[in-house]
């Protein structure tokens, strides 16, 4: 197995992400079972449009290298062609499973630049809808990494309950994918009639079915056959790799941007970090589904405290920031979501970099494979929780 | 077009101009001087008739901690520290980034690179900010690392420094054209390989992209 911990020690560099060197002629390639094979970018499992070279010997993968990019549509660049208010829905196409998450990070970060802040109802209808649509982007992964794995139960269980949660996205701003929910300076829309109710029964809805899923799943020993020592990630080597969220989490590092820097109205709410031991695919699932029963415990704290005030706050009608810079991070589904945003003093952002969680932690892939078997590659990609329009934006 | 509109944009961000009066200068004090005089001719008090004379944006004011007085005992001129809204940054000459960045990670813990990324003034001698966005677990803290370059100018890699460089170092050489020195595999990663030029220049104009990528080289007839 290839990770090994080596705390401090940061020769990870030299083993992370390999280098194929697919000109080269090899020398070793006619005389042993080494073969290079192509695995996407059609390919169910590999979550829209990546491409992996596999270097196998066998069925052992050797290395790896992913190629990337087919979804790129230059969001950075187009931001520096619209204004602060017209680039707002674009973020919503990048991690298109959470974009509520999405929006949230850039309207933040912009609010952070002009110095204003979203009055507290704000805050907190952001919080209930960023944690609706973290449950909805756990239920996703869920799914689908099932799936890849050969349980095709779960997907169905899923996607019915995540029908719930976008039923409400759907009431609230008219849209169920890419929501747009926010506006720089809080929300455009008041709540519906209704809302509290709604998110309430989703609730007391969900919390079962989340044990469902792990009825299925949990102890089945398919399941742990497929996961348990796959895709081993030590701490060290995720730290030095910048990966975020919820696989940093099951590696045991007790770290989520809710929690140790809160922005919106994280810091009202009373929940925990779960973390995994041995940064498995296993740990990983684990903590997701306790990261869903966390979720449905803020929204439940946010969903009764939720104060009574104006949904906006003073912002001028042309969004105008100040010369400067800023960066600002969310924790989104899958990890950490920066934007760095450089403002000229114009209309227009000078220049928005964003990024990516999904982007840092498919670099984890080739070290996370090394090792095993071409069907693991799958449970691992499933693992990751990528999203190809983040990764390539 | 939207690129001309563009252009003639405001001068950059305040630390553009007031890295050079930082460096000649060796006293602190002038320096906010400097910073706060350059201010208030920026921003822009004639386009916002509505709001009622709007107190001109925050300031980059001087960052001083134990950090910072070790690193600028260590290194002087080479190197200043600046708060702005709460976020801490170091600019620093571009010869001290190999230095700097391995302390920042080896002594005071920054063991996170968060991010990795440039920015483009091209009316500036160096016409490229790197920045480098980090982060201390222990200390729960962020910095930020900039640095100048010239075009054409590279960089040493920070790929042994944190691993996670990697593919941040290889998506600002595809997007700006800026070579890391010592890079282990640097190539194109979002664009393909054979791609003309770097889209986040300030120069690379997205219908001459348009132009040059859809018509002539896909062929396909675009609705730009």
């Amino acid at each position: 197995m290839s990770a090994s911990t080596k705390d401090g020690d940061n020769d990870i560099s030299s083993r992370a992400v390999s280098h194929l060197d697919l000109d080269a002629p090899d020398k070793t390639y006619l005389d042993s079972n080494e073969l290079i094979i192509n695995m996407g970018p059609q390919h169910p499992a590999t979550h829209g449009v990546l491409r992996v070279i596999l270097k196998l010997d066998g069925e052992k993968v050797l290395g790896t290298e992913c190629v990337i990019g087919y979804l790129h549509r230059g969001v950075e660049k187009i931001a520096e062609n619209r204004t602060y208010t017209m680039f707002n829905p674009y973020v919503d196409r990048m991690d298109y499973v959470a974009a509520v998450s999405n929006g949230l990070g850039y309207c933040e970060a912009v609010e952070k630049l002009m110095n204003v802040e979203a009055p507290a109802r704000a805050k907190y209808i952001r919080v209930i809808l960023t944690e609706l649509n973290r449950i909805a982007s756990h239920q996703l992964w869920l799914g689908t990494h099932a799936l890849d794995i050969g349980a095709m139960t779960p997907l169905f269980y899923t996607f019915r309950d995540r029908e719930e949660i976008l039923k409400i996205f759907e009431r609230y701003c008219g849209a169920r994918l890419t929501t747009h929910a926010f506006r720089i300076g809080g929300c455009q829309y008041e709540t519906y009639a209704g809302f509290e109710k709604d998110v309430k029964n989703f609730l007391t809805f969900v919390a079962p079915k989340i044990d469902e899923y792990e009825a299925l799943l949990t102890t089945n020993r398919i399941w742990l056959e497929r996961t348990k020592n796959v895709g081993v990630i030590s701490a060290a080597d995720a730290i030095a790799l910048g990966v975020t969220g919820p696989v940093l989490r099951a590696s045991g590092v007790r770290w989520d941007l809710r929690k140790a820097q809160p922005y919106a109205a994280y810091s009202d709410f009373d929940f925990e970090i779960p973390i995994g031991e041995k940064g498995d695919t296993y740990d990983r699932y684990l903590v997701r589904m306790a990261e869903m029963r966390q979720s449905l415990r803020i929204i439940e704290q946010a969903v009764n405290g939720i104060p009574e005030g104006p949904i906006m706050g003073k912002v001028p009608k042309v969004i105008k920031p100040p010369v400067g810079e800023i960066y600002h991070s969310i924790e989104a589904p899958k990890g950490e979501l920066g934007y760095f945003i450089v403002s000229d003093g114009s209309t227009q952002p000078y220049r928005i970099r964003v990024r990516p969680p999904s982007f840092v932690n498919l670099q984890a892939l080739d070290i996370m494979v090394r090792g095993l078997l071409v069907a693991d590659v799958i449970a691992v990609i499933g693992t990751l929780d990528i999203v190809l329009g983040e990764v390539d934006r | 077009m939207p690129e001309d509109v563009k252009t003639p944009a405001p001068p950059p961000p305040p630390d553009g101009e007031k890295n050079p009066v930082a460096t000649r200068s060796p006293e602190a004090a002038p320096v906010v001087a400097e910073a706060k005089a350059a201010v208030p001719v920026k921003p822009v008090p004639p386009a916002k008739p509505a709001a009622p004379a709007k107190p001109a944006g925050p300031v980059p004011l001087p960052w001083t901690s134990p950090l910072i007085e070790k690193y600028k005992n260590q290194y002087g001129s080479g190197l200043d520290a600046f708060t702005y809204l709460g976020q801490n940054y170091l600019t620093v000459d571009r010869a001290l980034i190999p230095n700097i960045l391995r302390l920042l990670r080896d002594e005071d813990q920054f063991d996170y690179c968060v991010d990795l990324t440039a920015v483009h003034y091209p009316k500036r001698e160096a016409q490229f900010d790197i920045i480098w966005i980090l982060y201390s677990f222990a200390r729960n803290e962020r910095v930020r690392v900039k640095t100048q370059i010239a075009d054409g100018a590279t960089i040493p890699s920070s790929v042994s420094i944190w691993a996670t460089a990697n593919w941040l170092e290889r998506e600002v050489y595809d997007m700006f054209g800026i070579s890391f020195e010592g890079h282990p595999d640097l190539k194109r990663i979002l664009l393909p390989d054979g791609w003309k030029g770097h889209p986040l220049r300030k120069d690379y104009g997205i219908l001459q992209q348009d132009k040059e990528w859809v018509q002539i080289n896909l062929g396909i007839e675009s609705g730009q």
